[in-house]
C-alpha cells in the first residue's frame, strides 16, 4: 500500500519574512498537515496566526492556553484561525523557536471546515505558553492556499514550514 | 530507517445514511501505531463520541483537560464502559468535529494508551480537548467502535484509520 504523508513544500527562512505561503495547494489529498518551527525577529511573544485561502476573517476559535502558571480559555470570531502567544521572540532565550501543528481535514470539501491546531512556545523561563484551538474556516469553498504570519512583526531565520498532504485511500 | 511506507490509510468509512456506530475491524497487526481520523456530524445535535475496543465494555479510564471558551478545566473518569472523546459540547448538525485518536503499541502485550485532540469551533463558542485514555487490557487491539452517546453519525461523516510502522 502506498505511503500517503507527503510533503508538498517545505520553506526554511534565509531571511526574515512578515509571512510565509504555500500557495496553489493541489486537489490530490484528502487532508492537510502544516507543521512550523517559528521565531520573531524582535522583541515581543507573538500570536501565530493562519490565514486560510488569504482570509483574515473567516476563522473563528475557541482556545485552551497554558502559561505555566495558568489555564485559561477563550474564543475569537471573524479573524485568522491562530494559536496564541506560542512565537518566541528575541527577548526570549535565545534559539527557542516555537513549534506548532495544523491538521485540516476534508479541506477540498464544500462545507465549513474545522481545523486543530497545537503548539508550544517553551524556552527554559518563567513565562512560556502551550496552546490547543478548535478552529473553523466557515467557508464552503476548497483550500487552495495557507498563510503564515505574526500579529506584529516577522519570523526570524531560520524559521521552517512544512506542509504535508494525506491520503485516505 | 527501513525504506517503504510508514504512515498507511487501513480503511475509511464514509457514511451515505445515518449510523449509530463506525467500526474498524480485522485491524492487522503489521503497524506498530494507529491514528484515527473522525470528522464527524450527527443527526441531532449535542451528542458525544465514545470509543471501545475489541468489542469490551470493562477497564477504561481516561484524564482531560479542555477549554470551553470561558473556562479551562481538567478532570478524568475511572472504571468507564468507554473512553468519551467528547466532554461539553458534542456534535453539530452542520459543522463538523474533528477528532485525532492516536492509539499507542496497539498490537503488543501491555495495557492500551490512547492520545486524543478534540476540536469542535462553533464560530463564537466551543471545545478544545485533549484526553489520555487507558484500556486496561493486554490483548492486541483487533477492532474499534466509535459511537455516540446519543442519535446517530450524519451522513458525510468521515473515518479512517492509518497505520504507522516505526520502521
Amino acid at each position: 500500500m502506498a505511503n500517503t504523508y507527503t510533503l508538498i513544500e517545505a520553506q526554511t527562512l534565509a531571511s526574515s519574512a512578515a509571512s510565509v505561503t504555500f500557495s496553489a495547494i493541489p486537489a490530490t489529498y484528502t487532508d492537510l498537515v502544516l507543521r512550523v518551527s517559528v521565531r520573531r525577529d524582535a522583541s515581543g511573544r507573538q500570536d501565530l496566526r493562519l490565514a486560510v485561502n488569504g482570509s483574515t476573517s473567516d476563522g473563528s476559535n475557541t482556545w485552551l492556553q497554558g502559561s505555566g502558571a495558568a489555564a485559561t480559555s477563550g474564543t475569537s470570531t471573524a479573524q485568522y484561525v491562530r494559536i496564541n502567544n506560542i512565537v518566541p521572540s528575541t527577548a526570549e532565550t535565545a534559539s527557542t523557536f516555537g513549534s506548532a501543528e495544523f491538521y485540516l481535514p476534508s479541506y477540498l470539501a464544500s462545507a465549513n471546515k474545522p481545523i486543530s491546531g497545537f503548539g508550544v512556545g517553551e524556552n527554559n523561563a518563567t513565562t512560556a505558553y502551550i496552546g490547543a484551538v478548535a478552529s473553523l474556516y466557515s467557508q464552503t469553498t476548497a483550500i487552495s492556499s495557507l498563510v503564515l504570519s505574526l500579529a506584529t512583526g516577522s519570523f526570524d531565520i531560520g524559521s521552517s514550514f512544512y506542509l504535508y498532504g494525506i491520503k485516505n485511500s | 530507517m527501513a525504506a517503504g511506507a510508514t504512515y498507511e490509510p487501513i480503511a475509511t468509512t464514509t457514511l451515505s445514511s445515518a449510523a449509530a456506530s463506525i467500526t474498524f475491524s480485522s485491524i492487522p497487526a503489521t503497524y506498530t501505531d494507529l491514528r484515527l481520523v473522525l470528522t464527524a456530524t450527527s443527526s441531532t445535535a449535542g451528542a458525544d463520541v465514545q470509543i471501545q475496543f475489541n468489542g469490551t465494555t470493562t477497564a477504561y479510564s481516561h484524564t482531560y483537560m479542555y477549554g470551553s471558551g470561558s473556562a479551562a478545566a481538567s478532570g478524568q473518569v475511572t472504571g468507564a464502559t468507554y473512553i468519551y472523546l467528547d466532554y461539553l459540547v458534542g456534535l453539530s448538525t452542520t459543522i463538523p468535529s474533528l477528532y485525532e485518536v492516536d492509539i499507542f503499541s496497539y498490537a503488543g502485550s501491555t495495557f492500551k494508551t490512547l492520545l486524543n485532540r478534540t476540536a469542535e469551533d462553533r464560530n463564537g463558542s466551543g471545545e478544545v480537548l485533549a484526553s489520555v485514555g487507558l484500556w486496561r487490557n493486554t490483548a492486541a487491539i483487533t477492532s474499534i467502535y466509535l459511537f455516540l452517546s446519543a442519535y446517530n453519525f450524519a451522513t458525510g461523516t468521515i473515518a479512517t484509520l492509518y497505520g504507522i510502522k516505526a520502521a
